[in-house]
């Protein structure tokens, strides 16, 4: 190669803004200093639980106690078989019950990952705004894989973890690490653009959101 | 510009023959009128949600305008920071280099399959052909772009390929070519969207598991940490971007954003904008590779194919802020009527009007930038505000210009045009002078047709009889006919 396709781009570029004065900032992008509007309002855990809820996640409320029993009842509802467990994930939090438990150590393959019914994780923030759960796949969450061929995936919440809305969760997120923003279960608006849930992704999506009792 | 493969498709008529064909087929602007009918009402009310959507959107603008006026800055900050991520960068300078690029890191792979996340990109550049040329079989996993890989289709619109096609006509492609490809439809599949939704899961998913090479488009990039973001729905994003061993994304050079925190504003506007939900089912980003989470590979191809070329154009350089939500194809009144495919191009809608002729050098799509009655409502619906009908108006007077450099005489129509230029791009400047012209004129009108002009417009007007122009103008109609819900419109069309 000669004059390679990054020289020739950048000269392009560098021709097409031949316009653009010298003096002026690349970094500093002038923002228009408009007010910033809370979208969520006063209640931000219940418009969290509301927003998943339109989505078609299965929300539930439970105080720190109840939350074991309330991922039992939404395996049950299922009638899960297998539950992958990711490392780092509470003890206490797992339910006793019917299921085989699947820890990721050594790492699953695909095809165990596949036949897994269910998977329970945490969560690094939630938004309440747009009903969306954030997974950085750390402790507790597992590797990217592990919440996508379960059919069920069940996420435990804390009540503090939910910020308002996207740029306040955005902020609480370390963008080295992978990021995954589940908003409801997997859904197509491809037929005749109205929304229909399931498709490649977990069909089933339960938050289980921890208030203080 | 050459080297574009898809931006135009050859030998597809001009827009206005095409448009004829699709307004003759009923079957068509049903689809179309349901499915943008029901897209449009709900971006409506998610967008109203939020009180300062145009602060949003003018901050969304600006971040745009800005980076592009420092494209080459950012383009090296990215390439800096996915390098130290562990990612591998490369730039192609058109289509033909894209699609080498990509084949020569599928081949190192020793892989004859791939699978496909949705991308515009990859669709702009012929990169399926492509591939296939080398032997490698791409497979399409979104579920619009299966039906319109299975049907043997052209895509129609840039979020919904598909858009077209009813139910009935999906799983007749799905029963028909399914077992072609891979999996066969399910025994008595039916035509309701959650079966033939299950159907795709069903007929995609083995291919999912073995995949060891995919290839992605991206929606943004992050210059500041190197983050790639990819926005869905269905999953089959996930599927792509973490099961294979290999990672190929192509991304037009426009995508790149200064830094991370920018996110904030595109990941309001994006959704509420496209599939008019608050926010879509997934988006993934990652930075580089991550060691032992998803591929060990990742490639990161930049791509230029005649979006240097638009950058030079001061006024059509807004059109690379497109952050391909698909809105204003969604409100178009022209869109509705024709579809995609009229349009010849693998962007239709008012974007494809203005963008395609950029990338391509409007000799070659000439009759693009007229597919439009400059109603303004992509304008309107725009989350980064394009200001298409000043861009398409532009464009007008280069087409004039560019068939007067072509024909070799002389005349005042590109003169005209830049003069409409300055009274079109403003709304409020087009409805006073549609409303003095609708008097004016009927003076010089006879039976309805202005036949000669004086001074400048002799030449021009001796050549043609310019209809006079109706009492009201096709944009105030519009406005007074096109009330604000798509149910008015189908009853006033049903005769109540
Ligand atoms: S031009 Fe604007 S409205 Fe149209 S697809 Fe691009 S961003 Fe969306």
């Amino acid at each position: 190669m000669t004059m390679n396709g990054r020289e020739t781009v950048l000269d392009a570029i560098r021709g097409a803004l031949s316009g653009v004065p010298g003096s002026e900032s690349p970094d500093a992008t002038p923002l228009s200093h408009g007010r910033r509007v809370d979208h969520a309002g006063p209640d931000v855990v219940g418009m969290f639980a509301d927003r998943a809820a339109e989505y078609r996640a299965t929300v539930v409320r439970v105080p720190p106690a109840d939350v074991a029993e309330a991922v039992g009842r939404a395996l049950a509802r299922t009638g899960a078989r297998s539950l992958v467990v990711p490392p780092g994930f509470p003890e206490g939090l797992v339910p006793e019950g019917p299921w085989s438990r699947l820890a990721d150590v050594p790492p699953l393959s695909i095809g165990q990952l596949d036949e897994a019914d269910a998977v329970i994780t945490t969560v690094a923030t939630a938004i309440a705004v747009t009903g969306t759960v954030t997974l950085d796949h750390g402790p507790g969450q597992g590797r990217r894989v592990l919440t996508l061929l379960p059919d069920q995936h069940i996420c435990v919440v804390r009540a503090d973890q939910i910020a308002p809305d996207v740029p306040e969760a955005l902020r609480l997120l370390d963008p080295y690490r992978p990021l995954t923003l589940v908003s409801g279960p997997s859904a197509t608006s491809d037929i005749e653009l109205d929304r229909v849930e399931g498709v490649h992704g977990p069909r089933t999506l339960d938050i289980v959101v921890v208030v203080d009792a | 510009m050459s080297g574009a493969d898809n931006v135009v498709w050859l030998g597809t008529p001009a827009f206005p023959e095409a448009a004829r064909t699709a307004l003759a087929d009923p079957q068509l602007r049903a689809n179309l009128r349901r499915a943008t009918g029901t897209i449009r009402d709900r971006r409506l009310a998610v967008a109203a949600e939020l009180e300062d959507w145009e602060e949003l959107r003018e901050r969304a603008a600006t971040i745009k305008h800005h980076t592009l006026r420092h494209l080459d800055h950012h383009l090296l900050r990215l390439e800096k920071a996915v390098t130290a991520a562990g990612g591998v960068v490369h730039w192609a300078a058109d289509a033909a280099e894209a699609n080498r690029i990509v084949t020569r890191l599928v081949e190192a792979t020793g892989e004859s399959e791939v699978v496909k996340v949705k991308s515009m990109a990859t669709q702009e550049i012929g990169l399926n052909e492509a591939l296939a040329d080398a032997g490698i079989r791409a497979y399409e996993t979104d579920l619009a772009e299966l039906i319109v890989q299975l049907g043997g289709d052209r895509p129609s619109h840039i979020l919904v390929p598909a858009i077209h096609r009813n139910r009935f006509e999906i799983r007749e492609i799905f029963q028909r070519e399914m077992g072609e490809w891979g999996a066969p439809a399910p025994e008595g599949l039916t035509a309701e969207p959650r079966d033939l939704a299950e159907a795709a899961r069903l007929h995609l998913r083995e291919r999912f598991l073995r995949a060891k090479v995919a290839v992605s488009g991206a929606n943004f990039a992050t210059a500041d940490t190197g983050t790639v973001v990819v926005v869905e729905s269905e999953g089959n994003g996930r599927m792509c971007l973490t099961l294979p061993e290999t990672l190929i994304t192509v991304m037009g050079i426009e995508k790149v954003l200064p830094s991370f925190a920018d996110l904030d504003v595109f990941l309001q506007l994006l959704p509420r904008s496209s599939t008019g939900e608050r926010m879509n089912p997934y988006t993934s980003l990652w930075t580089g590779v991550t060691e032992g989470d998803g591929p060990r590979n990742f490639h990161l191809v930049l791509l230029d194919n005649g979006r240097t070329a638009t950058l030079a154009d001061e006024v059509g350089r807004q059109a690379l802020a497109c952050i391909r939500c698909s809105a204003c194809l969604n409100v178009c009144p022209v869109y509705e009527r024709t579809g995609g495919h009229a349009y010849g191009s693998v962007y239709p809608g008012p974007i494809g009007a203005v963008l395609t002729p950029q990338l391509v050098g409007v000799e070659h799509a000439a009759s693009l930038p007229f597919a439009s009655t400059l109603c303004g409502a992509c304008y309107d619906a725009c989350p980064v505000k394009i200001n298409i009908p000043e861009v398409l108006v532009h464009l007008r007077a280069e087409a004039v210009e560019a068939e007067r450099r072509d024909r070799l005489f002389p005349t005042p129509e590109a003169l005209v045009m830049k003069a409409l230029g300055a009274v079109l791009g403003s709304p409020r400047r087009l409805a006073a002078v549609q409303r003095l012209a609708a008097g004016a004129s009927r003076l010089v009108a006879r039976d309805g047709r202005i036949g000669a002009l004086p001074g400048p417009f002799a030449r021009w007007s001796a050549t043609r009889d310019t209809p006079a122009p109706a009492r009201e103008s096709l944009r105030a109609w519009w406005r007074r006919t096109r009330t604000p819900t798509s149910e008015d419109i189908r009853t006033k069309a049903e005769g109540k």
